[in-house]
């Protein structure tokens, strides 16, 4: 059965519609919504999904009776760039006992953003450990928050020891502008990525 | 947001509404993009009540797989049950999510959605 382009009135002549994700992880109240918000069409929703306290691997809580159910929640928000291309932002939850649930949000986004709050940086260690061991491009914003210590992106980029070729850059997750700046940066190094991956020498600076 | 209407309301085993499914008929990313015409919808009416709600949703306007799970409260699982029985029954058009692969393909996406952001 192939009912893809079923369509008895002809009415929508189907064109379709391509989605791309990016990601915006991140340690619990690092600004993340914060930062969807900020560039989202919508409203951030919040979708949630269930889990048993028991965690992975049972997906089917009626049938461990007297279980407890979980509620892991996603914000996300939504650009539409064109009729047929729709831009959306996941955050990832924050508590790191839902780690399995980033597998699903990252898989096809086309990159993360990692989001760090300068005033609680070892929050930062476990999402970037995540990053580091996926074969996602990722780029480090520093969120920067009123009455924060003021560092110096180098001094940020050792303490956390992130990699040379990541992107760090700083941001206001509430400033429309600073939040696009960091999804085009997430964008321009998923595509030096790509095209290093393909044999292309990237430019050098 | 509206209240529940839905008089079994929170009380309802979460999976009741797929018959105790938890498997889709495929799985659906969390951004892939579903619509579905005002005929679909029509139709959609009489595919019982939770799905009837989620071709309303989609109506006129492509939602993703997340959107529809927000709008409609009803837990991403049990709505990607539910999606996917609609695209299978023809009642919702399923169009792709991130299907480029490959280069060439992967790089136009990219193009667009970066031109994309700097138009914002």
């Amino acid at each position: 059965m192939d009912f893809a382009n079923y369509d008895p009135a002809g009415a929508n002549r189907s064109r379709e519609i391509i989605s791309a994700k990016i990601v915006i992880a991140g340690g619990f109240g690092v600004g993340k919504t914060t930062l969807v918000g900020a560039i989202s069409e919508i409203q951030p929703l919040t979708t949630e999904a269930l889990m048993t306290a028991a965690g992975v691997g049972i997906d089917d809580p009626s049938k461990v009776p007297g279980k407890e159910t979980t509620t892991v929640a996603m914000d996300f928000g939504r650009i539409t760039m064109a009729d047929d291309l729709i831009l959306y932002l996941f955050g990832t939850p924050g508590q790191t006992r839902f780690w399995f649930m980033w597998d699903e949000i990252i898989r096809g986004a086309v990159g993360a953003a990692v989001l760090v709050d300068t005033r609680r940086i070892t929050d930062a260690f476990a999402p970037l450990d995540y990053f580091e061991n996926r074969n996602l491009p990722y780029v480090v914003a520093l969120n920067r928050f009123d009455g924060a210590p003021e560092y110096e992106p180098g001094e940020v980029r050792e303490a956390l020891a992130i990699p040379a070729d990541v992107p760090l850059v700083m941001c206001d997750a509430r400033q429309r502008d600073s939040v696009k700046q960091v999804l085009v940066t997430v964008v321009e190094h998923a595509m030096l990525r790509l095209q290093a991956e393909h044999g292309f020498a990237a430019p050098v600076g | 947001m509206e209240p529940r209407r839905d008089p079994r309301g929170a009380l309802v085993r979460p999976y009741a509404v797929t018959r105790g499914r938890t498997e889709p008929l495929q799985n659906i990313a969390l951004e892939a993009v579903l619509s579905c015409t005002a005929t679909q919808c029509a139709e959609a009416r009489f595919a019982g009540h939770d799905k009837y709600r989620i071709a309303t949703v989609c109506e006129g306007r492509a939602q993703s797989l997340a959107e529809i799970a927000a709008y409609t409260r009803m837990p991403l699982g049990v709505t990607r049950v539910l999606v996917a029985d609609l695209v299978a029954e023809g009642l919702l058009t399923l169009h792709t999510a991130a299907p480029a692969t490959g280069f060439a393909a992967r790089m136009n996406l990219l193009g667009r959605v970066l031109s994309g952001l700097r138009e914002l």
